[in-house]
């Protein structure tokens, strides 16, 4: 029997605002309890919301990169529910008429799949809730920094097809959103939260039967979710092959992630339906969004992933899976690669000498591009001596690591480390002749069709740049290395 | 000294006859003589003075003096005011004292007024006859076994009885100019959005409006003017221009069409008020006025809409107020009905604090706001409520293309007896019945002192205007005043 995995995904990512939604009130993370409040954000008795329009710009901003469809006339509402982390007892958000509707976001590929596109349904922007911290001695202690900050929801359609993809589409939505600068999606800080709905979609004698949806809740990072999603449909199946429910049998529940035993498990559930009484929010007035004001957002939106990994190929000539690995890092990669390449005209080769020596080497100290310490007009200078013959790629490594080892500039480097190609043509020649005397038994070796040229050719390769310190130009070695070899040959 | 009108003492604390310390003092001393009215809670003599005395150094400094200076003003004890007590007459927040001062508050303060204690109210707003309070009810000044109207009945006694002479009041159906008409005051609810929200604790957001209640309507052109404006922490105030009112206030409107609505006029009306309506409009006929008979159709809905509207809000905004953060907290919380076992403590405990929080009239419209938007019935009362509310203003544009200005009765009977109706909320509902539309349409009313019954009751006349007309309204009202003397009357306490 075979399955489909249906997933949804239900995104929740703080906006980077110096003030609340609805409050001049600070939002900066990680600050002691109830420190970042106000009379507003604490929900004090008599006071009242007023909507930050920076935060409904970042939002908008969001909506159009996604390609979402703008509510030219929106509203706010409130829903009501009871819990000690709502300091009102209802949260601000929007119900009928949401700021935008539709989008979709396009999961490149990625090695487990071709990606997709996956639509979204709409886009809403709400406060978020405090948190509860879960004190010694059955207490809770209530914490409300977080009330109040404002937050986008993003609802996907439940389009996407495998725990991968679900990942791809929320590194995706990461790598958008950071792009766009509106929030800095740190699911570690719960900046960006991600609630998924799945099922599965079993074939049953050419029928399709859909098992009981369930939301996975607590998925605290993406490699969680992926985890999740696979043990989650691993779960239904077998849950299905053991009682054969069906969506019709039961209703939606709502599992929690243990990432730790690597599980779901049941959360408690409301004994009845919620009902939010939802109603509009009358102590704000609707927002309209005109043509100018949309014009001015749109013209704010720089170029985004997708558009970079396409310019990648066409005007560098990348591979789509290079283009890939420099988009998909961050911006910081793909700007500091951006500089490179224009720096030089070396396309592919920067993108090697990025990809290779200057990420691994910002991974080794675990910094990121805007850290590091070469920055790209260095590199570009470094890569075009290489170009130029000056040193060989070799060479040029060493150079680099050199250079971000000890902080020194690249003539300093090379002086000190008597850097510099050998592009002699009778020196090298000498020192193939000499690399051909000191090893008569490579040469019989070759006459003796006991090895192939190429070994051969490669080994006194190794022998005539030993001989000159890694100095020669490897091409004109290869080259005079040819034309006696051929020589022996005859 | 001797009570006065704000005007009044204005001048003589700028002429230096007495001052402000003088009118704190004879003001203070009426009020602990007056005790008996019930009209003020949380009254602190020495805030008072000391905010008098702040007043005459300032004059003795020579520095500019505000609009309002040493002026005492009672305050709805709905309004927040810093470090004070502000307890919306409940239980529910008898601890609570808010850490920021309301918009109006901070304006007065501005304005140089002295803050003259909280005045008693119905809990949370709800309600007509101030009975309705965690501290008893306030008596009338003109007959202190009746009500004095609410639920602004303490600033409206507080006036009447010249406990101060000008206080604050807030309106959502009436609060305002039913407890003003029926206390022989004048008081003045403002379109929405005329005046600030910010630190007026919430009852039903969309039709609650801060207002002034003063003797005549040169006191309450002055505090208007002082209340008025836009303010950044109100999304639903509204920047249009605050007229100086007091300055156009003597100069009778270009036109003077004055409209009696037919609906006003109907069953359950008191012979004596409609009588004395009836006369005021031949003030208005005698002084050049045309008057017409229109028609609002929809508002016998009003009531009805009201109702589901008010409620549907109050039901949110005070959900707050469940013993976690905000309100009292019981301390049993144990199970005691069957069924509450399985609840969580915390549940309990929201449950019971409400329970014990909160009185009778308020858990009634919490539970029929609740009811009303619920998920099933918000279409047949909530969004059908608020279809009403366009038809209501509907109604009420449509009137305003024919007169200036809408005249009538502000309540349909005098004071009632204290507990005559406290069994009965339909018939306390429908002392509102001719002030609701103007909230649900968000409108301006008055209500100016238009008579005296045969036992000595005071008589409401309402004046409702288009939406930002208060001008229109004070200076059509100051027509009347100009030709009669209802509001020089005062109760004759002892």
């Amino acid at each position: 029997m075979d399955y489909t995995i249906v997933i949804g995904l239900e995104v929740h990512v703080q906006l980077l605002t110096e003030s609340k939604m609805f409050s001049s009130c600070g939002t900066e993370f990680g600050l002691p309890p109830n420190t970042q409040t106000d009379p507003v954000s604490l929900g004090l008795p008599g006071t009242l919301p007023v909507m930050n329009r920076k935060a409904f710009e970042l939002a908008l901003k969001t909506a159009v990169a996604l390609g979402a469809e703008i509510t030219r006339f929106t509203k706010w509402d409130r829903k009501n529910y009871y819990y000690p982390d709502l300091p009102k007892n209802y949260q601000i958000s929007q119900y009928d008429l949401p700021f935008s509707t539709g989008g979709w976001l396009d999961i490149p590929a990625h090695k487990d799949g071709p990606g997709g596109r996956c639509r979204l349904t709409r886009v809403h922007l709400e406060e978020d809730t405090g948190k509860l911290i879960h004190a010694a001695g059955g207490f809770s202690e209530v914490d409300l920094n977080r009330a109040g900050i404002p937050l986008l929801e993003i609802v996907g359609e439940p389009e996407i097809r495998s725990p991968e993809d679900a990942r791809s589409c929320l590194e995706e939505l990461r790598l958008t959103l950071r792009y766009l600068g509106v929030s800095d999606c740190e699911m570690q800080e719960g900046s960006l939260r991600c609630d998924a709905n799945v099922n599965l979609h079993i074939d049953v004698d050419g029928k399709t039967v859909a098992t009981p949806i369930v939301e996975i809740k607590n998925l605290n990072s993406f490699s969680a979710v992926e985890r999740a999603l696979k043990y989650e449909a691993e779960r239904q199946f077998a849950k299905w092959k053991e009682d054969g429910k069906t969506i019709k049998d039961a209703p939606k529940t709502t599992r929690g992630w243990d990432d730790e035993a690597r599980v779901t498990k049941p959360q408690r559930e409301k004994e009845t339906a919620a009902d939010y009484r939802y109603f509009p929010e009358p102590d704000l007035v609707p927002v309209v969004v005109d043509d100018a004001w949309l014009e001015r957002v749109r013209a704010s939106i720089g170029e985004l992933p997708g558009q970079r990994r396409k310019r990648f190929e066409t005007e560098y000539g990348l591979s789509p899976y290079d283009a890939n690995v420099l988009v998909e890092q961050g911006q910081d990669v793909a700007d500091y690669y951006d500089a490179v390449a224009k720096a030089t005209g070396e396309y592919k080769t920067a993108s090697n000498w990025v990809q290779q020596d200057v990420l691994r080497a910002a991974k080794e100290r675990k910094i990121g591009l805007a850290e590091f310490p070469i920055k790209p007009d260095a590199l570009a200078d470094l890569i075009n001596r290489v170009s130029r013959k000056e040193l060989n790629t070799n060479q040029g490594r060493e150079v680099l690591a050199k250079m971000i080892e000890t902080g020194e500039p690249v003539e300093k480097v090379i002086a000190e480390g008597g850097y510099g190609m050998v592009s002699d043509r009778g020196a090298i020649a000498a020192a193939v002749e000499a690399a051909l005397a000191a090893n008569p038994k490579a040469i019989d070796d070759l006459k003796g069709g006991k090895k192939k040229p190429e070994a051969v050719k490669g080994f006194l390769r190794g022998q005539v740049m030993k001989q000159t310190g890694g100095k020669a130009d490897p091409a004109l070695v290869g080259e005079l290395l040819d034309v006696k070899l051929a020589e022996l040959a005859q | 000294m001797t009570a006065a009108t704000a005007t009044g003492l204005l001048a003589q604390i700028h002429a230096g006859a007495v001052t402000a310390v003088e009118v704190a003092r004879f003001y203070l001393d009426r009020a602990e003589k007056l005790g008996r009215l019930n009209a003020l809670v949380n009254l602190d003599p020495e805030a008072v003075l000391a905010q008098a005395k702040a007043v005459d150094e300032k004059r003795k400094a020579g520095q500019p003096l505000g609009p309002l200076a040493g002026i005492p003003v009672a305050i709805k004890d709905v309004l927040c005011v810093e470090g004070e007590p502000t307890t919306c007459g409940s239980r529910m927040l008898k601890n609570f004292r808010p850490p920021y001062d309301a918009t109006v508050i901070a304006k007065l303060k501005a304005a140089d007024a002295v803050l003259f204690g909280k005045a008693n109210m119905d809990e949370f707003a709800m309600g007509s006859s101030t009975e309705n309070s965690a501290y008893g009810p306030t008596r009338n000044p003109w007959d202190e076994d009746r009500i004095p109207g609410g639920s602004s009945g303490g600033s409206a006694a507080a006036v009447a009885a010249d406990l101060a002479p000008l206080s604050l009041g807030t309106d959502t159906g009436g609060s305002i100019r039913q407890p003003a008409g029926l206390c022989g005051v004048v008081g003045l609810k403002p379109t929405y959005g005329r005046v600030s929200r910010y630190g007026l604790i919430a009852f039903a957001s969309s039709l609650d409006q801060v207002g002034p209640f003063a003797h005549d309507l040169a006191d309450t052109a002055l505090l208007l003017k002082v209340l008025s404006g836009r303010d950044p922490h109100d999304s639903t105030s509204v920047d249009t221009p605050v007229p100086d009112y007091s300055a156009t206030l003597d100069t009778p409107p270009k036109t003077l069409r004055v409209g009696l609505v037919r609906e006003f006029f109907g069953d359950g009306l008191d012979p004596e008020i409609e009588a004395a309506i009836r006369e005021a409009v031949r003030v208005y006929e005698a002084a050049g006025a045309t008057v017409k008979e229109v028609s609002l159709p929809h508002s016998k809905y009003g009531i009805p809409a009201y109702y589901v509207v008010a409620t549907a809000e109050c039901s949110s905004n005070l959900a707050r107020y469940d013993g976690t953060i905000y309100g009292h907290r019981a301390e049993d919380f144990s199970p005691k009905y069957p069924g509450e076992e399985g609840l969580p403590p915390l549940v309990r405990m929201m449950m019971a604090s409400r329970a014990e929080g909160f009185g009778a009239e308020v858990k009634r419209r919490i539970m029929l706001g609740t009811f009303a938007l619920s998920a099933g019935y918000a279409d047949q009362y909530y969004n059908q409520a608020l279809k009403v509310r366009r038809l209501i203003r509907n109604d009420f544009d449509a009137a305003f293309k024919e007169v200036d200005v809408l005249l009538g009765p502000t309540s349909p009977t005098p004071a009632f007896k204290l507990g005559e109706k406290t069994s009965d909320p339909l018939s306390m509902y429908l002392s509102d019945i001719y002030t609701i539309t103007a909230n649900l349409a968000g409108i301006p009313g008055l209500s100016v002192p238009c008579g005296l019954t045969k036992s000595g009751l005071p008589i409401g006349m309402q004046l409702l205007a288009p939406a930002f007309a208060e001008e229109t309204l004070l200076r059509t009202a100051r027509v009347f005043e100009r030709a009669t003397d209802w509001h020089t009357r005062r109760p004759a306490l002892v």
